[in-house]
């Protein structure tokens, strides 16, 4: 019996964890934003401002959730649907501590890397439904920025499979208990971060949404829980996202002392907190630079990484 | 890319510096005693009020929110019967202020006027009258001005001589 109900907790728990987890990102967000901003951000509702997640998702919940008539609706509604499904499933594959994951798959970090892959469904289509200029215009920027930086995104954490010798995510991060491997994969390690900014288009990438030239490029026509639904699949993408950085290149539940999971916890934070340091510091590149920077330095470095990385391999075999 | 690190950087550096913000309720920013804000309408050093009611200050607001009537007490002093300001259409620009010929019309350094219903803007005398005579302490404009009024012929103010006798051929 006991054997039938851990994975159902195992997924009750990740829900929990994860999907509150991106609502309090709101609060960690405009907080930190604030920090860097030497101002105070929202501190009134609540102690420390924390009141503050619970009102925004009572204003997102209560909204008006309109669909403009000229919007193909079906696709409309199902866009922000996708994007949160796509991120959640990326979850299962995520081990928190030993033995504490969904679905320790052989192949867990292509299932990660095909997920993220189908989350570009969400923002094209929600373009493409909006039946909006602007909104096509996110949506084809995201798909092609997106379709640029996965290539690479792939290609930059082979270097961990490598030297781990397996695609398990368990697996690689026991490979990492005499070190951790950001020393040796540091290019790598890069790499992968610029792909998984780009590819959950947060700030530094977000010419999807590029308020100064799109309005809100692909979510301009969403409203309501729709809105919020792409808020929360960003979220989710940026939790996912640090939380493969921790597992691929900073040894994931892997540290002395504190009990596994917070180790892994303390990680992905600190990842979340960088996601979020980039957007304060960061000014957003031009699309002709984000492609080019994708295309002709990023995909040849990340190439140049995995070939280097095998060659050493196979040498001190 | 390096300057990219150094804003990154540069940033995060910000995580140590002092805040501006100026946490409004309870700290609150100093407003100067020349502040444009709340109006009201003072009174003499002996305790009268210095309004007139010439009408200059509702024919000087450019957006008419004074309304006022005028009356005569039975010294024939002239004072405000009602004296009414619309607070929902003051643009607080003090040329009330500027255009009273006796300091009785005033701008304070008070903002906090909110508010949830509109017609609790519209303040009527009792509300903008104030005991004290403002920022013109030593100011009595019916001791300085040289109308005769009940109690005060001309001649009798401060600082003034009786008029001259035309009829007299004495200097």
């Amino acid at each position: 019996m006991r054997l039938n109900l851990f994975p159902l907790l195992v997924i009750a728990v990740v829900l929990f964890v994860v999907l509150n987890l991106s609502a309090g990102l709101i609060w960690v967000e405009r907080r930190l934003l604030a920090l860097w901003q030497d101002r105070y951000g929202p501190n009134r509702v609540g102690p420390f401002g924390l009141g503050q997640i619970l009102a925004d998702s009572i204003k997102l919940f209560t909204k008006e959730d309109w669909i403009p008539p000229f919007a193909d609706k079906p696709v409309f509604i199902l866009a922000p649907a996708i994007v949160v499904a796509t991120s959640l499933i990326s979850f299962a594959v995520v081990p928190f501590a030993p033995g504490f994951v969904i679905a320790d798959l052989n192949i867990g970090i292509l299932f990660l890397l095909a997920m993220s892959s189908l989350g570009v469904y969400s923002v094209v289509l929600a373009g493409w439904s909006s039946n909006n200029k602007y909104s096509l215009l996110g949506g084809i920027r995201a798909a092609a920025q997106m379709m640029s930086y996965e290539v690479f995104m792939g290609l930059s954490l082979l270097g961990s499979v490598i030297l781990a010798g397996s695609f398990r995510l368990t697996d690689i991060v026991e490979a990492q208990r005499g070190l951790w491997f950001v020393v040796p994969q540091f290019l790598g390690f890069i790499l992968f971060l610029i792909a998984g900014v780009a590819e959950t288009r947060r700030l530094p990438f977000d010419l999807a949404e590029a308020e100064s030239e799109l309005i809100a490029g692909f979510h301009s026509e969403y409203s309501g829980m729709k809105f919020g639904m792409f808020f929360v699949g960003e979220y989710i993408g940026v939790i996912l996202v640090s939380a493969a950085i921790s597992l691929l290149f900073f040894g994931g539940w892997l540290g002395p002392v504190l009990p596994p999971a917070l180790w892994f916890a303390v990680k992905t934070m600190f990842f979340i907190c960088l996601f979020i340091l980039l957007r304060a510091a960061l000014p957003r590149p031009r699309f002709d630079q984000l492609m080019s920077w994708g295309w002709k330095v990023m995909l040849p470095l990340a190439l140049v990484n995995l070939l280097v990385t095998g060659a050493v391999v196979l040498a001190r075999r | 890319m390096l300057s990219l690190v150094r804003s990154l950087w540069e940033v995060f550096r910000h995580t140590f510096a002092r805040r501006v913000t100026v946490q409004y309720p309870e700290q609150k920013a100093y407003l100067s005693p020349r502040y444009r804000g709340r109006i009201v309408l003072t009174r003499d050093p002996d305790g009268g009020e210095r309004c007139v009611a010439c009408n200059l200050c509702a024919v000087a607001c450019p957006v008419a929110c004074i309304s006022l009537q005028a009356t005569e007490d039975e010294h024939g002093r002239r004072y405000p019967e009602f004296f009414r300001i619309n607070f929902s259409r003051c643009i607080f620009c003090g040329y009330c202020e500027e255009a009273c010929p006796t300091y009785a019309i005033q701008l304070t350094p008070d903002c906090e006027m909110g508010e949830y219903k509109r017609q609790n803007l519209v303040y009527e005398k009792t509300d903008l009258m104030i005991d004290g005579p403002g920022k013109y302490p030593d100011y009595n404009f019916w001791r300085v001005a040289g109308v005769a009024i009940g109690g005060k012929d001309k001649g009798q103010a401060e600082n003034e001589l009786p008029p001259v006798d035309t009829h007299s051929l004495m200097p």
